[in-house]
């Protein structure tokens, strides 16, 4: 865990601390979830049990409010998520068929992460940039006017970026040793 | 507010000096001296503006705010108040200038903007949305002052019903009653909430409104909050919408430091706060008590009504829901008043609505037009039409609970009646163009996939109704459409309607029914003939090689089944039996020779 994770679940923590003494302590438990998925990006079981019992709110709760809402995510996710907006303007502008090159470029199916753990791919409902159709959103970044060969494109620049810090980390390593 | 640069312009024309113009600007620019402010105000004399029973007048750039009637004293206060505070002076700002004024004198003389009207809009792509400064040179904060100060809370609902708002988010309940119904209960404790869980699949118009000028938000929900008597607002905003939550939140921030926001502000009893609830992904949050039940920290599931959120909602207190472009209006109705607002529009709609255009239209885009506006004015000249010579199909309203119109529909007139006559619906603003490319059956099954993928599952016509719906309809896109299938499409949709608990549930069927009311004939020769018209049901279709194959051997290379067959540089085929129709071969001919046919 990063220094910055730990701090972010310090934060959390104080957080569930304040809301358990306000009058309404689960009208906060959507937000501290939200919290949860930033620091790990899903929601760890243990953390739903930790939650649970600092805002005294049943586990089972906790579970039917994550599997509930389609932005919480249940198992670890890639580095990179890649999310294709299927929403009705990039529909018609074939988001169909930027899902499938993706399908076939990353060898996933969508809700799954490549065996690198590099990418996670999903589905989006409408990202609302139906002015740039078809579009698909990595990570926060959006990349609009999609075609198959663009979409390729876009993977391979993560992918490159990817493996620089890579090797970048490795040389590090190296010239670190004695 | 010393470092920033003013434009003035001085009319000098005749009428103007005949009512002393010269002597108001002698004083005005030993007013700038006297401030030590002359060196950031720029002074121009234009020739006769033609308003010359308004004269002397006074424009100030940035913000095109015009001054009229002007007497020597009123010197003192434009410089003080304007030029060194930042904020106009209202009372001098004359008649003419309305809010919406100022977005098209910047962008009216293009085609795109020209032909729109923008109220809820009107600081959209004038102002730098994370700047208070530039909000408050556009009059920012200005109506809530009135209604502080000048304004009880029974005349803010009063001009607000005046003014025929409705609901922006779709039913267009009249807003006016429903702040009326709020207000009159007595519990000390209310909310106020701003619904901006725009879900739609193909609508932005929330985000970019937030995006483009949050502080008009805050500004509608304070002014809501006075009228109600409510101390906490709640802005409930996907979080899919990154941008747009860290605007508003900036906003919040800025506008409790500048005591628009929190503990008595602007000096009245009066206070108010705001806070950010983030949802998570659920279109039928979007429902107001589903939402409510969302920001308490349960499962977004709708429950019946009555009673209404305005006697129970959040936390089983009175609440008023509003949707963002509601809440944008509100200022406007406020500072131009109802009855300026009213004209605008036609007899049971008022203003204006926000847009957004997309799907198969050159431009796209969050458009926005008067009440009344025809659907051809805005697809075919706001939009500028269909793009690649290609012929328009049908114009989709209000998202998935709305309808999808044929050419004949064109000539309907934009209000809440108008469109639900036609058979569809306004909705919150989303507007999908279609060509001739697309197939309806698929747009229809489209939309039942995804309010049957959203739908909660808590009551049975919706969950298991919308399932079989779409069982049906992909039945009908491979092929295996049987007689009697439309029928029963009917039979379920109206079923649906009439059982469903909430809002989503009722309006799940009609993109169903719309498509098959007006565009029936697809229908049919998907079931009978096996034909989808705008080849898109790659099932219906078989793959030809045509003449022009100058066998280049990239078809059989891609194809997984091995159907393509051929020598090089001899014409290729196909065979039927063993293509699965996948469509690569399609994708891989460098001539064009393989046709769906």
């Amino acid at each position: 865990m990063t220094q910055n994770q730990t701090e972010k679940l310090q934060a959390i923590r104080e957080a569930m601390l304040a809301a358990r003494n306000d009058a309404h302590p689960e009208s906060h438990l959507i937000g501290i979830l939200h919290k949860v998925q930033d620091v790990f990006g899903y929601l760890p079981r243990e953390m739903m049990d930790e939650v649970a019992q600092t805002l005294e709110i049943p586990t089972a709760h906790i579970w039917g409010v994550a599997t509930f809402y389609h932005y919480f995510n249940l198992e670890p996710i890639g580095r990179h998520v890649v999310s294709v907006c299927m929403g009705t303007a990039c529909y018609v502008k074939g988001a169909a068929s930027v899902l499938e090159t993706l399908k076939k470029e990353l060898g996933v199916e969508v809700g799954k992460t490549t065996s690198d753990g590099l990418f996670t791919l999903q589905e989006a409902r409408c990202l609302g940039a139906c002015g740039i159709a078809p579009v698909m959103m990595i990570d926060e970044k959006i990349y609009g006017q999609l075609d198959s060969k663009k979409t390729v494109d876009i993977i391979n620049q993560y992918r490159k970026a990817a493996a620089e810090e890579k090797s970048a980390v490795g040389a590090e390593t190296r010239r670190g040793k004695p | 507010m010393a470092d920033k640069q003013y434009k003035l312009t001085f009319c000098d024309g005749s009428g103007c000096l005949k009512n002393h113009a010269r002597e108001f600007r002698q004083l005005f620019e030993e007013e700038l001296r006297r401030h030590q402010i002359q060196q950031n105000v720029q002074i121009h004399l234009s020739g006769c503006l033609g308003m010359c029973t308004k004269g002397p007048i006074l424009i100030v750039n940035p913000g095109y705010i015009m001054y009229g009637n002007l007497r020597p004293e009123d010197a003192a206060e434009i410089v003080q108040e304007h030029l060194v505070n930042g904020r106009p002076v209202s009372r001098l700002i004359i008649q003419e200038d309305h809010l919406y004024n100022r977005f098209f004198r910047i962008f009216g003389d293009s085609e795109f903007f020209g032909r729109q009207m923008r109220i809820a809009l009107r600081n959209c792509g004038v102002i730098d949305p994370e700047k208070i400064d530039d909000y408050l040179a556009m009059r920012g904060y200005e109506a809530l002052a009135k209604v502080l100060t000048e304004m009880t809370p029974q005349q803010v609902i009063e001009e607000v019903k005046k003014s025929g708002l409705r609901g922006r988010g779709g039913a267009g309940f009249p807003t006016g009653l429903k702040w009326e119904y709020t207000a009159k209960q007595s519990d000390p404790e209310k909310y106020v909430i701003c619904n901006a869980d725009e879900g739609d699949p193909g609508a932005f118009m929330d985000r970019s409104a937030i995006e483009g000028d949050p502080h008009t938000v805050l500004e509608g929900m304070i002014i809501g909050g006075y009228a109600i008597g409510s101390r906490q607002g709640i802005i409930y905003i996907r979080a899919e919408y990154p941008l747009a939550v860290q605007r508003l939140k900036k906003a919040i921030e800025d506008a409790r430091r500048e005591g628009f926001l929190g503990e008595r502000i602007l000096g009245t009893d009066f206070s108010f706060d705001i806070r950010i609830c983030l949802g998570a992904g659920a279109f039928v949050c979007g429902e107001e008590t589903a939402l409510i039940h969302s920001i308490e920290g349960f499962r977004g599931m709708p429950r019946p009504r009555p009673p209404y959120p305005s006697v129970s909602g959040l936390f089983g207190k009175p609440t008023l829901i509003n949707n963002v472009e509601t809440w944008a209006n509100i200022p406007v109705i406020i500072i131009d008043g109802a009855d300026w607002f009213s004209r605008i529009g036609t007899a049971t709609s008022k203003g204006t609505k926000v847009f957004a255009l997309a799907g198969k239209v050159r431009n796209t885009g969050l458009v926005e037009v008067p009440m009344g506006t025809t659907l051809r004015d805005i697809i075919f000249g706001i939009g500028g039409g269909i793009p690649n010579g290609k012929k328009f199909k049908a114009v989709q309203t209000g998202g998935p609970s709305g309808g999808c119109l044929p050419e004949k529909y064109l000539d309907t007139q934009i209000d809440y009646e108008s469109l639900a006559k036609a058979g569809s619906i306004m909705g919150s603003g989303g507007m999908i163009v279609i060509d001739e490319d697309s197939c309806m059956v698929r747009m229809a099954r489209f939309f039942v996939e995804f309010t049957q993928d959203e739908s909660c599952g808590k009551c049975t016509p919706c969950r298991e109704g919308t399932k079989r719906m779409l069982e049906i309809l992909t039945r009908i896109t491979r092929g295996q459409g049987k007689p009697g299938d439309i029928e029963k499409l009917e039979r379920l949709g109206t079923m649906i309607q009439k059982a469903s608990l909430c809002g989503l549930g009722q309006s799940a069927p009609n993109p169903v029914l719309s498509t098959i009311r007006n565009f029936r004939e697809e229908y049919e020769e998907h079931i009978h003939q096996k034909k989808c018209r705008a080849r898109e049901c790659t099932a219906l279709l078989s793959f030809v090689v045509q003449d022009n194959c100058v066998g280049c051997g990239a078809c059989k290379r891609v194809c997984p089944v091995n159907a393509v067959s051929g020598n090089r540089k001899e014409k290729h085929s196909i065979n039927p039996n063993l293509c699965i129709k996948c469509g690569q071969c399609y994708d891989a001919c460098k001539f064009n020779a393989i046709a769906k046919v």
